[in-house]
């Protein structure tokens, strides 16, 4: 258990340093060094256990502060007499609330202000350890929110030097949830922004032309590192998907969670893994 | 009190020679990588990263002034390894001597074996101190006469000359290693010797250089699936069917060559388990083993990572007996040292010749020596301020807390640039070598 005081933020420092040290191993004299690549991705996956973790833990409390505010408004809204739609609606959050915890991660919905947001961006597609300038313009402007490129996963082949883009389907859907949740708190109903949260394994999501014209958007933002002096950042800042290869003996199995992101993101990964082996 | 060594609390370690360039700004060929003393201790040999050896002998001691012990001085300098392209892989070989070690002697020559990444070589260093003169087919330039000239016959005879120390190679041993080399030892019997990269441990015969065993492979089938490496191996002094390897995992495991061809399935397995207090981002990292050696006895051996030196007695594999904090205080810095690459550091650690005290590196160019019987512990620097022919080191000490005295120095303040990674200890006497950056510093204990 990684000492409590290393918050996510470090993770995502660290995640980004090591995917550099990684990166620059390639072109060092003597070849790449299996030992001290070895230890790097152990860092690595420390902080990406971390930094899950707390977005997990982050997500649970968003939603459970979520529902409280839903079932709040629910009541003020619903005629006292309807007292079965209200369980109904119950005995659906709860089974898709079940569903949600294995299936929705890393994503954390936009709130409306009375906390701190944080940067919306799965680890598993891309990685943008944006820091909190970033979020503030999440903040600022819901449709643009997701500029955190989650449609694509960008690989750069090391032996080949070539930077390919995947589209990862699952976590495709997973980012249009994450896109619904963020834009759907003002404009959307409660219901339907839990129908469209819960849903996040179908691939009809509704308002789909909505999430990819502000993706389109968000494309065009930049996206830099505040605090950390690294200039070549934008293949830098899609690598993360390191996290499922490189040395999957060092992949936790212990939480669904991690299993599905770990099998999706090996799906991809062959160029990575090639840049770990590289013998 | 002030010093460690011997077994006696009152040892004052004094300055006596530091060899290398003065300059600050520092070659990277120059860079010593390497620092071994024979068995006698007359010789002393160093590596560098431009693939140097230079060898160091002790001048027998004087009557003038016989509280010094002779001083080192150039013995020997070649050029061991050269810079090398596996074109297959397209990557370039590193000629950075990694290790050398010393055969014991059994005639007039010496003997050493030295290693890159890649390629081990045994390296044989004579004497030559006489030379044949008077040949009747040549002049004494080498030129060859003209045959008409020769009308006498005589034979020729040796005469002295100025001493000539010749190094030459006599055995290449190459191509057996896919990883990185990071480790020879000699065996006890004279005749074998181990080498170790990241992932196999391979014996030879020091006269035989077209084969090779692999005696430890822990490859696994999927690369993906590494979990650790081998870090450091060295066979048992006196035992020539053992030998111990370390890993990055921080285990280090025993192996009984007698067992089987094979030794992957270790003997004994010495392991401390983790402290889960101390349970950081960086735990893997620092717990990797950078340096395992056997005490001259052969009971104990001591390994090194990154924060601390840990005695093991062979016969204990729980834990060690003795665990000695060589900087603690980097612990609440491990963030910037991996940022900085500092963590990945490999310090070496080493034995007096009676096994009662050990000494390892640290940054700043500070060394740390450990005193196992009076449990003392000492660190000392090297440094040019401190270079003054027989002055006595001052200990250092590095305040930890919020207030620093006087002479401290705080943590903030350590030039992590500046970082000992070698050092080696007479096998006799109290004389040290610790290697700076480009500098080689040679201590002697104060004679009175």
């Amino acid at each position: 258990m990684i000492s409590t005081m290393e918050c996510a933020a470090d993770a995502q420092s660290l995640i980004s340093i090591s995917l550099m040290k990684i990166h620059n191993s390639r072109t060092q004299r003597g070849g790449i060094k299996l030992h001290k690549n070895l230890l790097v991705s152990y860092v690595l996956r420390n902080a990406r256990q971390v930094y899950i973790k707390e977005k997990y833990a982050e997500i649970y409390r968003m939603q459970q502060y979520e529902e409280v505010m839903t079932v709040c408004n629910e009541i003020q809204e619903l005629n006292p007499l309807d007292l079965d739609a209200e369980d109904a609606e119950d005995e659906e959050q709860a089974a898709a609330h079940a569903r949600t915890s294995s299936a929705i991660f890393g994503c954390s919905p936009l709130d409306d202000g009375s906390k701190e947001p944080d940067p919306c961006y799965y680890r598993s597609c891309c990685m943008e350890p944006s820091p909190v300038p970033h979020c503030d313009q999440f903040t600022a402007n819901n449709s643009s929110s997701s500029s955190s490129h989650c449609n694509k996963t960008t690989v750069l082949d090391l032996d080949t030097h070539v930077v390919t883009t995947v589209e990862n389907g699952y976590l495709h859907q997973d980012c249009c949830c994450c896109d619904a949740l963020q834009c759907g708190q003002g404009a959307r109903s409660p219901a339907r922004k839990r129908k469209v949260e819960f849903s996040c394994c179908v691939s009809d999501v509704e308002d789909v032309s909505d999430f990819t014209a502000a993706r389109k958007r968000a494309k065009r933002e930049d996206c830099c590192y505040s605090n950390i002096d690294y200039t070549d950042t934008s293949n830098i800042s899609n690598l993360i998907s390191i996290f499922g290869s490189g040395f999957s003996g060092l992949l936790s199995r212990q939480s669904d969670l991690e299993q599905i992101c770990s099998k999706q993101v090996l799906a991809s990964l062959g160029a990575w893994t090639r840049a770990i082996v590289a013998f | 009190m002030a010093g460690a060594g011997g077994g006696n609390s009152d040892v004052q370690w004094c300055f006596s020679q530091v060899k290398g360039a003065i300059d600050d700004d520092v070659a990277e060929a120059d860079i010593i990588s390497t620092v071994e003393f024979n068995h006698s201790g007359e010789l002393l040999a160093t590596g560098d990263k431009g693939g140097r050896v230079v060898i160091f002998q002790q001048e027998p001691e004087s009557k003038n002034q016989p509280q010094c012990r002779g001083e080192y001085n150039v013995y020997s300098t070649f050029q061991s390894h050269e810079p090398e392209f596996d074109y297959l892989k397209s990557l370039e070989i590193e000629e950075k001597i990694n290790k050398i070690r010393w055969l014991p002697q059994k005639n007039a020559a010496q003997f050493l074996l030295s290693t890159n990444d890649k390629t081990i070589k045994l390296w044989k260093i004579s004497e030559r101190d006489k030379r044949p003169e008077g040949y009747n087919l040549k002049e004494e330039d080498g030129r060859y006469r003209d045959l008409n000239t020769v009308t006498t016959l005589r034979v020729p005879v040796f005469r002295p000359m100025d001493l000539m120390v010749e190094a030459s190679p006599r055995r290449v041993f190459s191509n057996a290693h896919t990883y990185h080399i990071n480790s020879i030892s000699v065996n006890s019997d004279c005749e074998t010797y181990l080498s170790a990269d990241d992932l196999r441990i391979n014996l030879w015969n020091l006269e035989i250089n077209d084969r090779s065993f692999n005696i430890v492979d822990i490859k696994p089938t999927n690369m993906e699936e590494l979990t650790e490496v081998i870090t450091a191996a060295e066979f048992h002094p006196n035992q020539c069917n053992t030998f111990v390897y370390s890993s990055s995992k921080g285990t280090i495991r025993l192996c009984d060559m007698r067992a089987s061809a094979l030794c992957d399935q270790h003997a004994k397995q010495f392991e401390e388990p983790e402290d889960p207090n101390n349970r950081s981002f960086f735990s893997e990292i620092i717990s990797s083993i950078s340096d395992v050696k056997f005490s001259h006895s052969g009971r104990y051996m001591m390994t090194r990572d990154y924060l601390s030196v840990k005695i093991w007695d062979l016969n204990m594999e729980s834990r060690p007996v003795e665990t000695y904090q060589v900087h603690e205080y980097l612990r609440s810095k491990l963030c910037s040292l991996y940022e900085n690459d500092c963590i990945f550091d490999k310090f070496e650690c080493c034995w007096n010749g009676n096994d009662s005290v050990v000494m390892t590196g640290s940054y700043n160019n500070f060394f740390r020596m450990f005193d196992r019987g009076y449990r003392q512990d000492v660190t000392l620097e090297a440094s040019r301020e401190n270079s003054k022919p027989r002055s006595v080191l001052k200990p250092r000490k590095v305040s930890t807390g919020g207030k620093r005295k006087k002479d401290e120095i705080s943590v903030d303040s350590l030039d992590f640039n500046k970082k000992i990674l070698h050092t080696a200890w007479h096998p006799l006497d109290n004389i040290i070598a610790v290697a700076t950056t480009n500098n080689l510093y040679i201590f002697q204990e104060k004679l009175n």
